[in-house]
């Protein structure tokens, strides 16, 4: 059987979850077996969220309910869990590769001692073995890896790897599993506070057209500039890979990635950009990416529609040059 | 407070992958190496910790000999102290494997906090951390942007995604996985190059018996999943071209 653990927070499915399922229905039609998708909480929540999930075509959905689990903590989650997947016992542990993923994943198979593939992007036949995909060096190279040992193996799927449009629906809604197992709240170390937002998002890149977004190509702060021209020129919105907003070039709400905004514009430009993983899975669905790059090898032209290979500070300014 | 940081060395950005003859690894002797940079942000956090609270800052990093360019830098920086677990197969090791190597030379020194980078530019398993922590019997959090640290409780500021946070509270020891941008970098000085020479560096081996949990088939370039069409010539014709293509083939701007 292939688990897939959705996750939910106060009743409100992540939808990356959806994505996984796919992946799940991928891999049981390469090895055969079942589905089932497992939703963790307190709560009534956990209940809506599985009838949600019911309409995916799987063999069940399973709930497991803590009041130890209203907030999510490493110690709760990974104690739930490693008592519902040694009840289960499935070939595979499927995960969306999120930021609470990655925080309990690992403690999790560590403690089964069992293998953990994280940020996968597809699954394919190697012989007899089933290898996952995943990027490594930034995005330079990728791999495909086949976990070793006894099962299950747990595998992370980067954020986007699936579409949520491909997943199967049921003919019915699957029948759904109440689980139960032992988790001592006294054993939870971790103490968790409301989360909050730094700073109200002054904007909303994800509904932005066209974007100029900045990378460590453009060396200084005081070049931002030249890049805030080329936005003003196209209009367009500026933005900036991490690294810009870390130093305080740009403000965090312009930051498009994985820990910043993901956006889909018309056109996305990137100036200086090599394109790190972390990147590109928050501006991949853009209709029309430029690259500007002095680097021809940088993985952002893999992704790219066009591309143009030199100093970035030489063709900016002919770019607004030309769009006059 | 005794302050642990586990740093990976990993071959610097400009770097243009080789791989190896059976295609499963990068050719190590093409590649130049620099320390992992949410690791660098991990070890300026412990600096920082340490000249508010007094203690100790030891520099943890599993690898083979050539990984001491980076400890050497990092004591250069203002670490106390180094652990080397040595060892030519850790340069591609899994992420259990370079856990329990890190778990075991380090076990023994009781530290009250260990930080290390959130994930690593090499490998990106983001699981060493937590791993880490398990093994050592430890709580921890993941991608933390702030650190409070006093009287034997922790407080930390987790990032979540889209903008959110989350302060975390949990008791000490613990282990912590930093996120870039933290704080600040500072740089080596000449003075601290010079006592970085004779600060210790302790050397350990990996327990037997360790076996990695994945292996890696097949390492190639990416497929290109769209045909990007390279413009060249000066800047000025990239240009035009560029917006041309852009008005009449994209249609995306006026």
């Amino acid at each position: 059987m292939i688990l897939v653990i959705a996750e939910q927070s106060s009743g409100k499915l992540n939808r990356t979850s959806w994505e996984t399922i796919v992946g799940a229905q991928q891999l049981a039609g390469m090895i055969g077996g079942d589905i089932a998708v497992l939703v963790a909480g307190a709560g009534a929540s956990v209940g809506a969220v599985a009838s949600e999930l019911a309409a995916a075509q799987v063999k069940e959905v399973v709930t497991v309910e803590s009041p130890a689990l209203e907030s999510y903590t490493p110690d709760g989650f990974t104690a739930a869990l490693q008592d519902a997947i040694t009840q289960l016992a499935p070939t595979h542990v499927l995960l969306p590769h999120t930021y609470q993923t990655r925080d309990f994943a690992p403690k999790l198979a560590a403690r089964l001692d069992r293998a953990l593939l994280t940020d996968v992007t597809g699954i394919k036949s190697a012989g007899a073995d089933t290898a996952f995909t995943r990027p490594m060096f930034q995005g330079k190279l990728t791999a495909d890896v086949v976990p070793q040992g006894p099962a299950p193996h747990f595998v992370t799927f980067q954020i986007g790897a699936y579409r949520v449009d491909q997943v199967v629906k049921g003919a019915a809604a699957a029948p759904l599993r109440a689980l139960s197992v032992t988790v001592d709240a006294s054993a939870i170390r971790e103490k968790p506070e409301p989360p909050f937002q730094q700073a109200k998002q002054a904007v909303d890149l994800s509904q932005a057209e066209r974007i100029v977004s900045v990378g460590r190509g453009i060396k200084e702060q005081a070049n931002i500039a030249i890049a805030q021209k080329l936005a003003e020129a196209l209009g367009a919105e500026i933005a900036a890979s991490r690294p810009i907003c870390d130093a305080g070039w740009l403000p965090m709400e312009r930051q498009v990635g994985s820990s910043g905004q993901t956006v889909a514009p018309k056109l996305y430009l990137a100036l200086g950009i090599s394109g790190a993983i972390q990147h590109l899975v928050g501006m991949k669905g853009s209709s029309t990416v430029v690259a500007i790059n002095k680097d021809p090898d940088a993985p952002i032209f893999e992704i790219a529609d066009y591309g143009i290979v030199g100093d970035l500070f030489e063709i900016v300014p002919a770019i607004i040059e030309a769009v006059k | 407070m005794k302050i642990a940081v586990c740093i990976k060395q990993v071959p610097t950005r400009e770097w243009q992958p080789r791989l190896n003859d059976d295609k499963t690894w990068i050719r190590d002797q093409d590649a130049s190496f620099e320390m992992n940079e949410p690791d660098a942000y991990a070890l300026e956090e412990a600096l920082r910790l340490k000249e508010k609270h007094g203690g100790e800052v030891v520099v943890c990093s599993a690898g083979p000999a050539r990984v001491a360019q980076v400890i050497r830098e990092a004591l250069a920086r203002g670490a106390d102290r180094a652990i080397h677990v040595e060892d030519d197969g850790l340069a591609s090791a899994d992420a259990f494997v370079t856990s329990a190597a890190l778990a075991a030379a380090m076990q023994e020194e009781k530290f009250d906090l260990t930080l290390t980078g959130l994930q690593s530019d090499d490998q990106g398993f983001a699981q060493v951390g937590v791993i880490l922590a398990e093994k050592l019997g430890l709580p921890h959090a993941t991608i933390i942007m702030e650190v409070q640290a006093e009287s034997g409780t922790l407080r930390v500021k987790r990032e979540l995604e889209g903008g959110w946070f989350q302060w975390v509270a949990m008791p000490l020891p613990a282990v912590l996985t930093i996120q870039s941008g933290i704080n600040q970098l500072r740089y080596a000085t000449l003075k601290g190059i010079m006592a970085a020479k004779k600060k210790e560096i302790r050397k350990a081996g990996v327990p037997a018996g360790l076996s990695g949990k994945q292996k890696i088939a097949s390492l190639y370039v990416p497929e290109k999943g769209k045909k990007t069409q390279l413009i060249g010539g000066s800047p000025a014709e990239a240009a035009k071209e560029l917006v041309r293509r852009l008005r009449e083939e994209a249609r995306v701007i006026a």
